[in-house]
């Protein structure tokens, strides 16, 4: 690995590059600003990204700024190690189609990974800029993103070369990033891939729960065809463990399995009034709005459009809600989280996003009881103040309760986005196989493989609630777990 | 995909239809359902399997026309094709040999009570079988219910065929004249409430289907949350059928209510482009 971006580093065009600017002028550079369409506009429209891209000339300015450093820190914090030297600084002498392959050298989903991953805590918390020069990092993910985009819309996509069929057949079970990751290695390597998916979409977080105004459907479909051109199969509507089981599946002809079902199950919080009307959670919201088009008149499903609308938690789910709330209409968009900003999970892109759609923060508190009219409706909702104590295991201060500090928000849809647990179909079709307390599959984590040899896990079933970049990455793990297994047990 | 070999009109409101569906038909148990979408447009609807055929590679729906999507549904012909349809969902009933059981089916309710019938049946219980509805043309699948059944009971709201009265009416003679192991319930929610009460008068154990507002009917969602026995349950991976003793049945009605007003709209526009 040390060598081989020694070697990349090397070459005669990157040392010309390096000795073209003075790192003390690209330094003095500042960071480019993601041009995004305006607040007061964007909130009119649930499928409008917010973020329009980098233009060729500010994505070259920005990756002149890199200075293609002997020891890249910055990959250390990529969780699938893309070689970003060499991606961004393609980008600066002009060669964008080889910035987008060098990306496709390790990532299965670029112009995915370059929106969603909460870059200011992985590869651009680790830049030299950020770690050594307390400034601002490099754009790394819109640098990613702009290199996925160009190749995407010059139209070249280069249909990776797939490795003649070797006769075996694999399944990928549900058909988030983590499958679609493991599906573009199984199929290069010659294996006979079909995808098995429960809803009526493939593409699992990426289309039913990730909003169109950060992630529009259209990427996602470009690297879903890309799949199919390879040859992968997708099988809709179709419940591993429920439609047919692992045993009929077996019989068909799939000798191995890559289970990434999610993490799909919603917590609730088991307070009172709960299961009122005008309550729910987080996947109903986004799911009705993202996968069912509820939004839309000319679409049978409805949605709840509130006036005051209460999104309970801190993370990107609840990020996305509220922002999904306001671009439905809502006078009244809140967050309820029961620790301060500094602590909220969700990308902080995102809650500066929020902020600026006029979305009201009510940091320290937390939702104790909900009340309802007399048809079941809820109205208002009780919330108790909370103040920050000792640090947890998770090293994130624990908040604790201000006795007497009860006030009532009025309210007429709540979404409780406190996060979920992992699908619990698989486990429970399979008594064998080995889970762990909270009902997480447990793999090997070199090779993914878990307590039943010829089933491979990965994402969030096995995480139990992670990110899109790290899914990948255990979907690329598992493929070449399989293939060492499948080869070795021939 | 899902194409439609078949459709039978039970009731000015009812259809039946036959769908070709190899997997599910092979897969599934009494008590399991699936959800359908007619179109791109179309609601996710969860509808019971109300008979399958493994070799002709059928299942058996019997819809009821309540709003766009049902609608929509029933005015499908043989040879069209549903988009998308996922199953068999949900657990199947445990079904098993306990002596007499006393099946009670509310309006199109009598579908889903189909299979578990003729499952009780096959398992050796002796079987009576309630049918009721408002009046004598939304009486569905009589003939089948009786082939199952040692005993068949009709009540109509307004006596138009059988007896006069409610479900309930007929259970508690039945109840009163002989022992009764256990009872299954299926309707709309207010007669499964009031079934519940009775059988509960007379402790008998008893098992209500529900009809919650679903979405993926996967877990995923939590729109088809229900409260049993005082915690939250999910009825499209918990159920559908329960307890029916420790249901909160008022609380059910509450939610079935959730998006009324929208679908009413989504109605009244639909109407209005038929005409
Ligand atoms: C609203 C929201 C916003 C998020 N935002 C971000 C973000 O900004 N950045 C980021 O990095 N991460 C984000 N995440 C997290 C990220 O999306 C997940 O970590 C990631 O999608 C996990 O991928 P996966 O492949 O494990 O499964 P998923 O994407 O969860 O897909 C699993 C699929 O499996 C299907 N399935 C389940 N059981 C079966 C079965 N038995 N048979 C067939 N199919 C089955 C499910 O229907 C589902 O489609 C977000 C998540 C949510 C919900
Ligand atoms: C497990 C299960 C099995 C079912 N089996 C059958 C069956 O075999 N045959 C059958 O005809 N129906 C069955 N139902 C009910 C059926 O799913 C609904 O009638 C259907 O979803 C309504 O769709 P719609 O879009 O036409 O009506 P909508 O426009 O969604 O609703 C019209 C009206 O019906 C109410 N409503 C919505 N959903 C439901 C519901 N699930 N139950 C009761 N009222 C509802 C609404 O509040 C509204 O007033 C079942 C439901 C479940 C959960
Ligand atoms: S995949 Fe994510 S973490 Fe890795 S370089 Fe790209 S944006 Fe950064
Ligand atoms: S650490 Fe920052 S400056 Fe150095 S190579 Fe990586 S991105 Fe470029
Ligand atoms: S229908 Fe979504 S969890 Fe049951």
């Amino acid at each position: 690995m040390q060598e081989y971006l020694k070697m990349e580093r090397e070459q005669a065009w990157r040392i010309e590059l390096r000795n073209q600017i003075k790192n003390k002028e690209r330094t003095a550079l500042p960071r480019v600003k993601m041009p995004e369409m305006d607040p007061q506009e964007r909130i009119c429209y649930q499928d409008r990204e917010v973020n329009l891209g980098l233009d060729v000339e500010n994505a070259r300015r920005e990756a002149s700024r890199c200075m293609d450093c002997v020891n890249p820190t910055c990959i250390e914090g990529c969780p699938v190690s893309i070689n970003i030297p060499k991606f961004v600084k393609n980008i600066e002498r002009g060669e964008f189609l080889e910035a987008a392959k060098t990306l496709k050298e390790t990532s299965a989903l670029p112009a995915v990974c370059g929106r969603v991953c909460p870059q200011e805590k992985q590869c651009e918390a680790s830049c030299f800029y950020t770690l050594k020069l307390k400034k601002d990092p490099v754009a790394i993910g819109y640098l990613e993103r702009f290199a996925a985009d160009y190749e995407r819309e010059s139209g070249q996509i280069s249909v990776p070369e797939v490795a003649p069929k070797n006769g075996m057949k694999v399944a990928a079970i549900g058909s988030g990033p983590a499958s679609l990751a493991f599906a573009g290695d199984m199929i290069k390597l010659g294996y006979e891939v079909t995808v098995f998916e429960a809803l009526h979409e493939i593409g699992g977080v990426l289309k039913y729960g990730i909003p169109e105004f950060r992630l529009p459907n259209h990427i996602v479909d470009v690297e879903l065809d890309n799949l199919k051109k390879m040859g992968v199969r997708f099988e809709r509507n179709f419940i591993v463990g429920r439609t047919a089981t692992f045993e009929d599946l077996k019989e068909e002809g799939y000798c191995a399995f890559f289970v990434a079902s999610g993490a799909g199950l919603p917590r609730f919080m088991n307070i009172p009034g709960e299961n009122y009307n005008g309550i729910l959670s987080s996947n109903e919201y986004l799911t009705r709005v993202n996968l069912m088009n509820a939004a839309n008149d000319e679409f049978d499903t409805p949605v709840l459009k509130g006036k005051n609308v209460a999104v309970v938690g801190g993370g990107n789910t609840a990020m996305d809600s509220v922002r999904t709330a306001k671009r439905l209409g809502a006078a009244r968009a809140m967050i309820i989280y029961r620790r301060s900003r500094e602590e909220m999970p969700a990308r902080v892109e995102e809650v500066h996003h929020a902020e600026e759609e006029g979305i009201e923060f009510i940091n320290l508190a937390n939702p104790v009881e909900y009340f309802a009219d007399e048809k079941g409706r809820v109205n208002r909702m009780r919330i108790q103040r909370m103040e920050l104590g000792e640090p947890d295991a998770s090293g994130r201060r624990r908040p604790v309760v201000v006795e007497g500090s009860e006030t009532d928000i009025d309210v007429d849809v709540v979404v409780v986005a406190i996060g979920v647990s992992p699908n619990p179909l698989i486990p429970s079709a399979l008594p064998e196989l080995k889970v762990s307390r909270w009902g997480t599959i447990e793999v090997d984590p070199e090779s993914m493989q878990s307590s039943i040899p010829e089933l491979f896990a990965g994402g969030d079933i096995v995480r139990g609630g992670a990110t899109v970049i790290l899914a990948m990455g255990d979907g690329r793990r598992a493929a070449a777990g399989m293939h060492r297994y499948l080869t070795e047990s021939k | 995909m899902n194409q439609i070999i078949k459709t039978e009109q039970f009731s000015e409101n009812v259809v039946k239809l036959v769908v070709h569906a190899p997997r599910i038909a092979r897969a599934r148990k009494p008590g399991h359902f699936i959800i359908l979408r007619i179109d791109e447009k179309g609601e996710r609807i969860p509808l019971t399997i109300a008979g399958a055929d493994e070799k002709a590679g059928t299942i058996t729906l019997v819809a009821q026309k309540v709003g766009v999507s049902s609608q929509r549904l029933c005015e499908l012909q043989p040879g069209d094709e549903i988009l998308d349809m996922v199953g068999p969902l949900g657990r199947a009933t445990e079904i098993h040999n306990v002596g007499t059981v006393l099946a009670c089916g509310g309006g199109v309710g009598v579908a889903p009570l189909l299979p578990i019938v003729e499952g009780f049946k096959k398992a050796g219980n002796r079987v009576i079988s309630i049918l009721a509805a408002r009046s004598k043309d939304l009486i569905i699948l009589e003939d089948e219910i009786r082939k199952w059944s040692d005993e068949v009971i009709i009540m109509t709201d307004d006596g138009s065929y059988g007896r006069k009265g409610l479900v309930t009416a007929g259970a508690e003679e039945v109840i009163l004249r002989e022992k009764v192991d256990e009872c299954v319930a299926i309707g709309p929610a207010v007669m499964m409430k009031f079934t519940a009460l009775l059988t509960k008068k007379y402790d008998i154990p008893t098992q209500a289907s529900l009809n919650a507002i679903m979405v993926d009917g996967t877990g995923m969602c939590g729109a088809c949350r229900v409260t049993v026995g005082g915690e939250t349950k999910f009825t499209c991976v918990d159920g559908p059928e329960f307890d029916a003793h420790q249901i909160d049945f008022d609380e059910l009605l509450l939610r079935l209510g959730g998006y009324k007003q929208d679908e009413v709209d989504a109605f009244e526009r639909y109407l209005s482009t038929q005409k």
